[in-house]
């Protein structure tokens, strides 16, 4: 059998019938990995000998009397987005200035999923510091579409959905800051998820923008992405900004269906520019959710317009403070030939970080700089105030909103690299759900004539993650699109 | 010191606080340990950190804030001050910035015109930032060497208005400020190792002129002696300059204890723009009033409050009181003493702890905690002295020996066998065999030498080897002699 082929909860239970063992499973995927990943570098560092150590005490755990009662992701190999801090294996965050760092501690989603027994293969290719949308801002070069090599992955989590839809692994997890887990997810035609802010624990995860970022699962179905969830999910006293609040059993509400279920169109997202085939696609989504029993309500979110502006101010300042660390004094590059301290850092940081990430420093820096804040980054925190309070009522109307992920499928590696800001606009539909803090994910409901992925965006109020669960597993069941895989 | 332009002076404080743990991570704060050995992800600013607030450093902030008499914020934020240096690990530094946690407050100075009020703008809690080394061994004289053990320190910066007009009023408030601190247990006041750091903002301006002048910050000064120095050297440099037409500067000044000088600090632009934002890792921190009144509960007595009850409970002179509240454990000791000896040796308490006690914790290098003797040891000896069991003079035998075996005085007295002479009987004796050796003084003295009633006393003590009672022997001599 095809130990690559199977999802996560699929594999839990071959594993605990002894079908197979992880030293089995995770043999199959670093084979799968060595094989493929020329032809798409996914994996900036694969973990080959951690794996097996991890695969071989996870076979004894499930080789015990109380298997059944080991935790959910025993022997269940995964890779993280190299943003992911894990002690003793070198963490990238896809820059040259962090090219041999190897960090001394594990961050907490990597301790969890640690804990629950899974298997690490690696770390994986993204857009440098999370900051792009179609992971070509990588120093490691850009990564490759597994359904067509020619496409971008969609990014910032390139190689975390491209991972998935690889079967490279059985599961990945990602970030999002402004749609870096849900649009790729799109592109690569997985499931990826995007918790409400505070819900999983930032720490140990390389900051990009800190009141944005959030990490998050990218999976083959609804079902393993509700459990991954569940593995790290929780509130972390080494995150100030993680909230106290239970995790809930994401897995146990399912199968309720959504009959009677109250589904938003917000009119602002349905618009000119959005790629016939995207909105054909997304239509007969929505088809399926009137069949199933929904009752769609168009909605309007008035401030849609603003998001994009308003993010770029935000993110970009946040990043230019969290990026100072970047100097060259306690670790990663250094470029110092005696000139001085200035000198120093600017070269360090000249050598270390790539374009995209030299852009948003600078952005970031005009924001909060004097006689600039208060129109810049102030105005776009006020406005932002407004875009969460425009999601807040419209839930008070409808239960989940839909929308496309992307105005239009995966384009072509080089396409949109000329023109900065017309990349900036591939995340429109995602990143208003980032500034209001609230949660969505993106679930394969197409595939272009041109052979992509398409995904249909479902947004949560906060902490609805069960309910945008629910609403994507119902439709899963409905449609297979979940079960088309790209042919490698 | 020139009176040709009015003195103003602004006091910033950065008060190191004594807390077990960072401010916002676990590692401890102790000081003088190898380099780097006392860090973490988070004071490190490794990829991936996270700060976390240590509620104790809240807790201290609402205590000065309280002793100063400020208006604790219900709600303060955490800002980022963006600079790049080697000893900012994370390239910005987690303060405070538009909502601090206390504002609005004062402490009182004494001047030679009298009390004065001295205003303080904020307080707000900070990180330390590490130590910058300088190669010193063969082949590193060109390196800078970076120790984080400092970096993550817990600061509170105490602003105060400009409201200071000379050196002294400045030296007067600091010292006020330490002695607040210090009493309150948050910071250990330890200058030379920079638990309390002062910068100085002076600046001139012609007699009644309302806006101020430009004004230069004077920075690493760490004693009280050199405020004064810095201060009034900058105070005739910025003199000199206006006497000559000149401008001042505003600029950063560095104080050089060697030369006794000021100095501008070379390379260091000035207003930089620190593009301060509220800090998006950490939450604002909600200060509710149950806190404040609990922590208003639990504050010690501060040393003015403690300065007037000594006066009016145990009708102590201010010279007095001022001594002994100078230092909380000093007060305290004396309290103690009082308590065990009763309030009617309230003076003699105060005469013993500023003389022989004091004197003997400065030569023995020791701090009032350490003391051998303590208070209740005090507070039995003066007891003895009362009861006429001992002269005052024989006492400090009995000090003595206590400092020395850590005994008690009655063991001390018994030991020795130090306990005075008062049968009137026995040194009526004395007295007369005193007088009837030495004729020629008792003749002089009734002639009209008063000074030899010091000399037939002194006998006297001689031949009752020091243990007649002083008083006993003065009465009987006035009689005999007449």
């Amino acid at each position: 059998m095809d130990l690559t082929g199977y999802t996560l909860h699929e594999l839990r239970q071959l594993l605990l019938r002894r079908e197979t063992s992880s030293v089995e499973v995770t043999r199959a995927f670093l084979d799968r990995i060595a094989a493929t990943d020329e032809g798409l570098n996914l994996f900036i560092t694969v973990s080959e000998q951690e794996a097996l150590q991890a695969a071989e005490l996870a076979d004894l755990r499930l080789s015990q009397a109380d298997a059944a009662a080991s935790p959910v992701l025993t022997g269940i190999p995964l890779a993280l987005k190299d943003i992911f801090v894990t002690a003793g294996v070198r963490t990238t965050c896809a820059s040259k200035i962090l090219e041999n760092f190897i960090p001394p501690y594990d961050g907490t989603a990597v301790s969890k999923v640690k804990e629950a027994g899974a298997v690490l293969l690696g770390k994986l290719n993204m857009d440098e510091f999370a900051m792009g949308s179609s992971n070509e801002n990588s120093a490691f070069g850009p990564a490759r579409n597994p359904w067509n090599r020619d496409y971008v992955t969609g990014g910032s989590s390139g190689g975390s959905a491209a991972c998935v839809a690889a079967r490279q692994a059985v599961a990945s997890l990602g970030t999002d800051t402004g749609g870096s887990i849900r649009q790729p997810a799109s592109h690569c035609g997985v499931v990826g998820l995007k918790p409400t802010y505070g819900r999983v624990s930032r720490y140990g995860v390389i900051a990009y923008a800190s009141s944005l970022d959030q990490v998050g699962p990218l999976t083959r179905d609804v079902e393993d992405c509700a459990l991954l969830l569940g593995v790290v999910a929780g509130h972390d006293p080494a995150d100030s900004t993680s909230i106290h609040r239970d995790v809930p059993d994401y897995c146990a509400t399912l199968r309720d269906g959504v009959a009677g279920m109250r589904l938003g169109l917000p009119r602002e997202y349905f618009i000119d520019g959005l790629d016939p085939e995207v909105k054909q696609t997304v239509e007969k989504a929505i088809a399926v959710y009137k069949d199933l029993g929904a009752e769609i309500v168009e909605v309007s979110l008035p401030h849609t317009q603003y998001a994009v502006a308003c993010y770029y101010l935000i993110a970009t300042a946040e990043a230019s403070s969290n990026l100072a660390r970047y100097d060259g004094v306690r670790f990663g590059l250094r470029r110092d030939e005696g000139q001085g301290l200035i000198e120093m850092y600017r070269q360090s940081r000249a050598a270390g970080f790539g374009d995209e990430v030299k852009r948003r420093i600078m952005l970031g820096t005009y924001a909060l700089s004097s006689g600039y804040y208060d129109a810049y980054y102030l105005k776009a925190q006020k406005v932002r105030t407004l875009i969460r309070q425009d999601f807040l009522e419209a839930f008070g109307k409808v239960d989940a909103i839909l929308t496309p992920v992307a105005p239009t499928p995966a384009f072509r590696i080089d396409e949109k690299t000329a023109d900065p800001l017309q990349m900036y606009l591939s995340d429109i539909f995602t990143i208003p759900v980032n500034l209001a803090g609230t949660c969505a994910m993106s679930i394969p409901c197409g595939v272009s004539t041109a052979g992509l992925p398409i995904g249909l965006q479902l947004i949560g109020s906060p902490f609805g993650e069960e309910t945008i669960l629910r609403a994507a597993y119902s439709f899963e069941q409905a449609t297979d699109w979940h079960r088309q895989q790209a042919k490698l | 010191m020139q009176s040709k332009y009015e003195v103003v002076i602004g006091l910033e404080v950065h008060v190191q606080l004594n807390t077990a743990s960072k401010i916002f991570c676990g590692c401890s704060t102790a000081f003088g340990s190898s380099p780097n050995s006392q860090t973490c992800p988070v004071c490190l600013g490794l990829p991936g950190a996270l700060p976390v607030l240590n509620e104790q450093v809240a807790e201290s902030a609402i205590k000065v804030g309280l002793a100063t008499h400020c208006s604790i914020a219900p709600r303060s934020i955490f800002a980022r001050k963006n600079y790049f240096y080697p000893d900012l690990p994370k390239g910005y530094q987690i303060s405070q910035f538009e909502l601090p946690i206390c504002e609005h407050g004062h402490l009182e100075i004494e001047t030679e015109a009298g009390t004065k009020s001295v205003g303080i703008t904020r307080i707000h809690m900070e990180e330390d930032a590490g130590k910058l080394v300088h190669g010193d061994t063969p082949g590193t004289s060109q390196y800078s060497f970076v120790d984080l053990n400092r970096a993550c320190t817990p600061l509170l910066e105490v602003v105060s208005e400009p409201d200071m007009r000379s050196a002294d009023e400045a030296v007067a408030y600091l010292k006020k400020l330490h002695q607040i601190v210090v009493y309150l247990g948050v910071c250990d006041g330890n200058m030379e190792q920079g638990s309390f750091r002062c910068d100085a903002n002076v600046s001139l301006r012609p007699w009644g002129q309302k806006e101020f002048g430009t004004r230069a910050e004077l920075k690493n000064i760490n004693s009280f002696r050199f405020v004064k120095q810095a201060i009034e050297y900058e105070i005739d440099r910025q003199a000199d300059v206006l006497d000559d037409g000149g401008r001042v500067v505003q600029e950063t000044r560095l104080f050089d204890s060697e030369t006794g000088i000021t100095r501008s600090m070379r390379g260091k632009e000035e207003a930089h723009d620190y593009r301060y934002f509220p800090d998006p890792d950490l939450v604002p921190l909600v200060v509710s009033n149950d806190w404040v009144e609990r922590v208003r509960k639990e504050l010690p007595e501060l040393p003015e409050v403690k300065l007037e009850r000594f006066m009016k409970e145990f009708g102590l002179p201010r010279y007095d009181a001022e001594v002994l509240t100078a230092e909380r454990a000093l007060a305290e000791y004396f309290d103690a003493c009082v308590a065990a000896a009763g309030i009617e040796n309230s003076k003699a308490c105060s005469n013993w702890i500023m003389g022989e006690v004091t004197r003997a914790l400065n030569d023995s290098n020791l701090g009032i905690e350490q003391s051998p003797v303590s208070a209740d040891m005090l507070a039995g000896m003066l007891k003895r002295i009362n009861d006429n069991t001992i002269s005052g003079k024989i006492a400090k035998k009995v000090f003595e020996g206590m400092w020395q075996t850590g005994k008690d005085a009655d063991t001390i007295i018994s030991e020795q066998g130090l306990k005075q002479v008062t049968d009137t009987g026995a040194i009526e004796q004395i007295v007369d065999e005193v007088l009837a050796a030495n004729p020629e003084q008792v003749a002089d003295f009734k002639a009209g030498k008063d000074k030899l009633m010091g000399f037939f006393v002194g006998q006297i003590m001689k031949a009752s080897k020091g243990k007649a009672n002083p008083g006993l022997v003065n009465e009987l001599l006035k009689k005999k002699l007449g």
